[in-house]
């Protein structure tokens, strides 16, 4: 009853804040005048669509084995003299298409970055809303559960997460559920910053008149918290959201590549260089280039707009 | 002394020092993993014996075209059929000076064949071994048994006192919780002693000057670093950081090729890869849960009709390795030209073969590969893979190193998983006969995996054991390696490539089919 | 003063405590030692035997007691991979990734502080938004992809720089240095730079926020108004008070360091113990894995413990109650 209402409420809370915020006009005008901003969200909507159109654009569906032909193996790109269309970007030692995966495995970066910063920040929030809201013993214990995530670097955490789930997993379910264990693993670290900054607004609020207010009348705690004092905090949880979705992906891709992400058979981006790594020396330059290059450039334009977001809504450097 | 006067005496140690470094022969030895331990006897590996063969000596040893040749022992010979007599060779000593006589052998003997040794299925008809006098060693082994000296290549001599001396007279276990004095300390007859040794990072070998027999070899160093990526181990040698490698990959080679100054030597070793199938009541980890569909061999017959070996030679392998049908390569005594008979790849006819055995949809089931252990192993799972999807087949691919998947094996926790079998030190067929092929019943079968028993095959390979007659006995495997084909009991794919690199520093080095660097046989510039 | 000096070391002591019962339970139950240690042939007698050896039989608080107890000591039990002593493993890789760390660190105070107070100085000049796009570019592409660069330029094209090792090691006493050889030293470049490229980046832009923060005060623009050259009021006063900041992040960092080490040390096959990490957990080596896990979180919490206290030390305000958030995460 109380997890349903707390949904409901959130959804609205989030979507009037998302709407003031689009609303504000400085923002809207800050952004139109922003070339680096422009360029960044362009370049991001250009790929996050063609991830998420990637069964139509790739040539090949790179995770359906049957359409992986040795005789394809290792060609060049296109325009080089030994490149075959329709394989744009070359192939790898296995015949996977490297534009085709590279499409699938932006897919599954953005995915898991995005699902794993919309999780942390769901913990966060709450946490931070209940420890700053409540306060007491709960919020001493939260907070301090807070500091022992932090006091482990974050990297060994989620090496240590994902290495372990993976090995106890039988081997039918491990592919299909490594997904879910790198998100996991991701926000397993990062939801404390969340939590705290919503923690210390939380507190701020809550000592406010309309809060009291609302709790003469007989609100329930619940109502305050979502209604009233998290559009409040919002905005901050939104600046870093993005500025950890860039964090995020590299988390995965970093998984990956040291062979504690995803598998070879569904590549994520990191996976593709890790396999790629070994055959640069060879000549196969484009196996692991062009994830790279992909990779480098989602983390780029993510941290770019992140970073021109947390400018634009920050009050001081008006 | 001042200050100024006090450096320049070390500066100019210093430089003394460098010069004599540089006059040295130092050969750095770049492999793709490192040797697991110092100790001979604590794992079954090849390739932490091969090196440790710098280092230890069997009573005999292979020469430079692959013949058993004396080494520690001077001579033997066969008392009756169940008893041997060696002399051994006078004046040897170890690496610490303590001399070497027939104590070390039965020490060395009853350490190999304790319980706890994993390699005394390497001495399958071993008995037990009694002195003579300080120089000569009986030992007995089960009737007729023909290929004692070959095991005996493999089998190095300890020294008794120093064993004794660190409490490491069994070996190595590492379920007593301890570390093993012969773990990380080295003590042989060999033509290289251990200098030092950081396990992962570096073990350095220096040339024993007393060794008994005359150095072919002019090194005075080893260097030996394992660098797992390959991408890392090509970069050190096209640099110069190392000067050989016994792991070129296979992409590589044109690069290198293309480099003057740096040698590749390649061709087939006798290492054949084959698959093999899981064959209880039940599989581990498939859709069908009430029988094992491995069991029909409709099925094993549709799985190999479903890979296409010559892609996977031509592409995984750049064509360097021999596609076969046999589980031996011709080398290998036992080999006949019918073993290298093939199904053609057929798709469609394993799609049929699978309906008519009642899985017209197929099944899954998991797929057990190392990715250390054997020339692009994890591409080739990766292949198959891929290749039995396109007949409705589902492999759960689980890939991991030797180490685990090796438990995974040994306790039967695989459908279908990957093993290469060279017949070292054997070099015979009845190696894998008898240590693969069999049922598992005492020293035989101890990589029977996947439960198979082909009682008609066990009494073939045990009449081969006690022939002493050599041709009778090679027909004898012959017609046991040619039934459990008939059966499809195993998937052969292909005999690998070996392809070792040299840089510019070094002027020969002997490879032979066995894989096994030699280095008392190379020689530098 | 004293009180909230003990009461830093008690948390610290507390997350330690925690962080061991992590490692006992990965120790202890995901490795099951028993089943890992003996092989197949051992008869069930002797798995009771290795049970009762090991203290499995012993009720979990027991067990949780003697796995503190003896990693107190430094007994953090054998490899199961290479059957060593894993303390003396870790031990024997400590320096090698002490070095590189220290190295790295190095290059991103002295590269990162400069650039920072430039781009503050006159943050519309053309350097100043280059150094800024630049930073942006070093935050945002992976360690290992620029390791991999790093390699593919300057150790296979150029042939300049080794591409993996520590080079040649002077050995002083347990200790190891690649800074006292050529080699050593001519290893050490790559490693290091594609380790501190992403914290030359984060410092930089961190001096730049700082600047820019106190560019802005009263105490800035008296300094000025006081006639002072614009090079003492920009390094003299405004980089002297955002200092602080960047010497507790840079504490906080080494243990980030320490741990994301182990992507470099992974790409250029440095000896360190990060190296040895990765190994470990492709293995499922759980004894070495428990180990790393307590010696990188110990010296994580001791730096930030460390850094806490300073920050009391030198900030008066936070002597009071306000503690809590003075962390800057």
């Amino acid at each position: 009853m109380l997890t349903e209402k707390l949904t409901a409420d959130k959804a609205d809370a989030a979507r009037s804040s998302r709407l003031k915020t689009f609303l504000d006009s400085d923002l809207v005008y800050d952004f139109l005048h922003s070339p680096v901003a422009l360029i960044s969200a362009l370049v991001l909507v250009a790929i996050a669509m063609s991830a998420a159109l990637a069964p139509l654009l790739s040539p090949q569906n790179p995770y359906d084995l049957t359409q992986l032909y040795l005789d394809k193996a290792e060609l060049p790109p296109i325009w080089t003299a030994d490149g075959e269309a329709p394989y744009l970007l070359g192939t790898d030692v296995q015949g996977r298409d490297i534009f085709s995966a590279i499409l699938y495995g932006s897919r599954i970066s953005l995915m898991i970055g995005f699902a794993g910063v919309i999780m942390a920040a769901t913990i966060g929030v709450l946490v931070g809303l209940i420890a700053g809201y409540i306060g007491g013993w709960i919020d001493n214990f939260l907070m301090r559960v807070g500091d022992l995530v932090l006091s482990i670097p974050t990297l060994l955490v989620a090496i240590l997460v994902s290495a372990i789930f993976r090995h106890l997993l039988p081997i039918s379910l491990r592919d299909a559920f490594t997904p879910v264990i790198l998100i996991i693993s991701i926000s397993v670290t990062s939801w404390v910053q969340y939590a705290r900054l919503v923690r210390a607004s939380a507190m701020v609020e809550a000592r406010k008149e309309y809060v009291l207010a609302a709790r003469v009348l007989r609100v329930s705690s619940a109502r305050i918290m979502l209604s009233h004092i998290l559009p409040n905090v919002m905005t901050p949880v939104l600046v870093t959201a993005t500025l950890n979705l860039g964090l995020a992906i590299l988390a995965e891709a970093t998984l990956s590549f040291l062979g504690v992400g995803m598998p070879a058979t569904q590549p994520s981006l990191g996976t593709l260089i890790r396999i790629g790594n070994q055959y640069f020396f060879s000549g196969s330059w484009w196996v692991v280039l062009f994830p790279a290059l992909q990779l480098s450039l989602i983390i780029l334009a993510v941290n770019l707009l992140g970073d021109w977001l947390r400018d634009a809504l920050n009050p001081k450097l008006h | 002394m001042n200050r100024f006067l006090r450096f320049s005496v070390a500066a100019a140690a210093l430089a003394a020092a460098t010069v004599s470094a540089s006059a040295e022969n130092v050969m750095r030895w770049g492999s793709q993993r490192d040797i697991l331990s110092l100790d001979p006897y604590s794992y079954g590996s090849s390739f932490t014996i091969s090196v440790l063969n710098h280092v230890y000596e069997g009573l005999v040893r292979y020469d430079d075209k692959l013949q058993i040749a004396p080494a520690l022992a001077e001579s033997w010979e066969v008392v009756s059929p169940t008893l041997w007599r060696f002399h051994l060779r006078k004046g040897v000593t170890f690496h610490n000076g303590d001399s070497f006589s027939a104590d070390d052998v039965i020490a060395s003997l009853t350490r190999v064949s304790d319980p706890a040794s994993p390699l005394r299925g390497n001495l399958p008809a071993y008995k037990g071994a009694k002195k003579i006098d300080d120089y000569t060693v009986e030992i007995t082994t089960t009737p007729n048994y023909p290929l004692l000296l070959n095991d005996l290549t493999n089998i190095v001599m300890l020294d008794k006192k120093w064993l004794v001396a660190n409490h490491a007279e069994a070996p190595t276990d590492a379920g007593k919780g301890v570390e093993g004095y012969a773990t990380t300390h080295a003590n042989g007859t060999g033509p290289f002693k251990v200098v030092s040794r950081r396990p992962d990072a570096e073990t350095v070998f220096e040339a024993n000057k007393a060794w008994w027999d005359k150095p072919r070899h002019n090194i005075d160093k080893i260097v030996f670093t394992p660098i797992t990526s390959s991408a890392t181990r090509v970069a050190a040698l096209l640099s110069g950081e190392i000067d050989f490698t016994n792991e070129a990959p296979l992409q590589d080679i044109p690069r290198l090729k293309a480099t003057p100054d740096i040698k590749i030597l390649a061709s087939n070793e006798l290492r054949t890869a084959f698959f093999l199938f899981n064959r209880k009541d039940k599989l581990v980890a498939s859709d069908v849960t009430d029988k094992n569909p491995l069991n029909d061999v409709k099925v094993r017959q549709a799985m190999y009709e479903a890979l296409d070996l010559d892609a996977l030679q031509k592409k995984v392998m750049r064509g360097l390795s021999r596609a076969t049908g046999s589980m031996v390569a011709p080398a290998i005594p036992g080999y006949t030209e019918a073993m290298d008979q093939r199904p053609n790849y057929d798709p469609e006819g394993a799609k049929k073969l699978l309906a008519e055995a009642g899985y017209p949809d197929g099944f899954s089931f998991s797929l057990v590969c190392d990715n250390d252990s054997y020339v692009n192993e994890e591409e080739i799972c990766q292949a198959a893979t891929a290749m039995w999807a396109r007949v409705g087949l589902k492999a759960d691919l689980d890939v991991g190193p030797t180490s685990l998947q090796t438990a995974k094996f040994e306790s039967g926790k695989f459908d279908v998983g990957i093993l290469g079998w060279a017949n070292e030190p054997m070099i015979d067929s009845y190696s894998i006969l008898v240590q693969v092929a069999h049922s598992k019943t005492g020293t035989s079968g101890v990589f029977n995996w996947g439960s198979w028993s082909y009682p008609e095959v066990d009494g073939l390979i045990d009449a081969a054991g006690q022939e002493l007659d050599r041709t009778k006995r090679l027909a004898l495997q012959s017609e046991a390696l040619l039934k459990v084909k008939s059966d499809f009991a195993f998937m052969p794919l292909h005999q690998q490539p070996m392809v070792w690199a040299t840089g510019p520093k070094v002027e020969s080095m002997v490879q032979l089919s066995d894989n096994k660097p030699r280095l008392w046989m190379a020689r530098m510039k | 003063m004293l009180a909230i000096v003990i009461r830093r070391l008690g948390n610290a002591a507390l997350v330690m405590l925690v962080v061991a019962f992590v490692a006992f339970v990965i120790f202890q139950f995901l490795g099951d030692p028993v089943q890992l240690m003996l092989n197949e042939q051992a008869s069930a007698a002797e798995r009771e035997a290795l049970r009762m050896r090991l203290g499995l039989d012993q009720p979990v608080i027991m067990q949780f007691f003697s796995f503190v107890l003896h990693a107190l000591q430094g007994d953090f039990g054998v490899s199961y991979r290479n059957q060593q002593d894993v303390i003396m493993l870790i031990a024997e890789r400590f320096p090698a990734t002490f070095e590189l760390v220290m190295v790295a660190t190095v290059l991103a105070l002295g590269i990162g502080i400069p650039l920072g107070v430039l781009a503050a100085i006159n943050p519309r000049s053309l350097a100043a938004r280059a150094t800024r796009l630049i930073s942006m570019v070093g935050v945002s592409v992976p360690a290992f992809v620029v390791g991999i660069v790093l390699i593919l330029i300057f150790s296979v094209e150029l042939n300049w720089l080794p591409a993996f090792g520590r080079g040649d090691v002077v050995h002083i006493g347990r200790w190891s240095t690649g800074l006292l050889t050529p080699s050593g030293r001519i290893a050490l470049i790559m490693p290091a730079i594609s380790l501190a490229l992403f914290q030359i980046s984060f410092i930089t832009r961190l001096v730049t926020a700082e600047m820019l923060e106190v560019l802005r005060t009263d105490y800035i623009k008296f300094a000025r108004a006081r006639g002072l050259s614009d090079r003492a009021v920009n390094f003299h006063h405004a980089l002297k008070n955002c200092l602080m900041p960047v010497v507790t992040m840079t504490g906080m960092m080494i243990g980030d360091l320490i741990a994301f080490a182990l992507v470099t040390e992974t790409v250029f096959q440095w000896p360190g113990m990060g190296l040895l990490f990765v190994q470990a957990v492709t293995f499922i080596d759980i004894p070495v894995m428990a180990a790393y896990l307590m010696i990188v979180s110990f010296i994580f919490v001791t730096l930030n413990t460390i850094v806490d206290l300073i920050y009391v030390l030198v900030d008066p305000r936070l002597r009071h109650g306000m503690a809590g958030g003075a962390r800057a995460h």
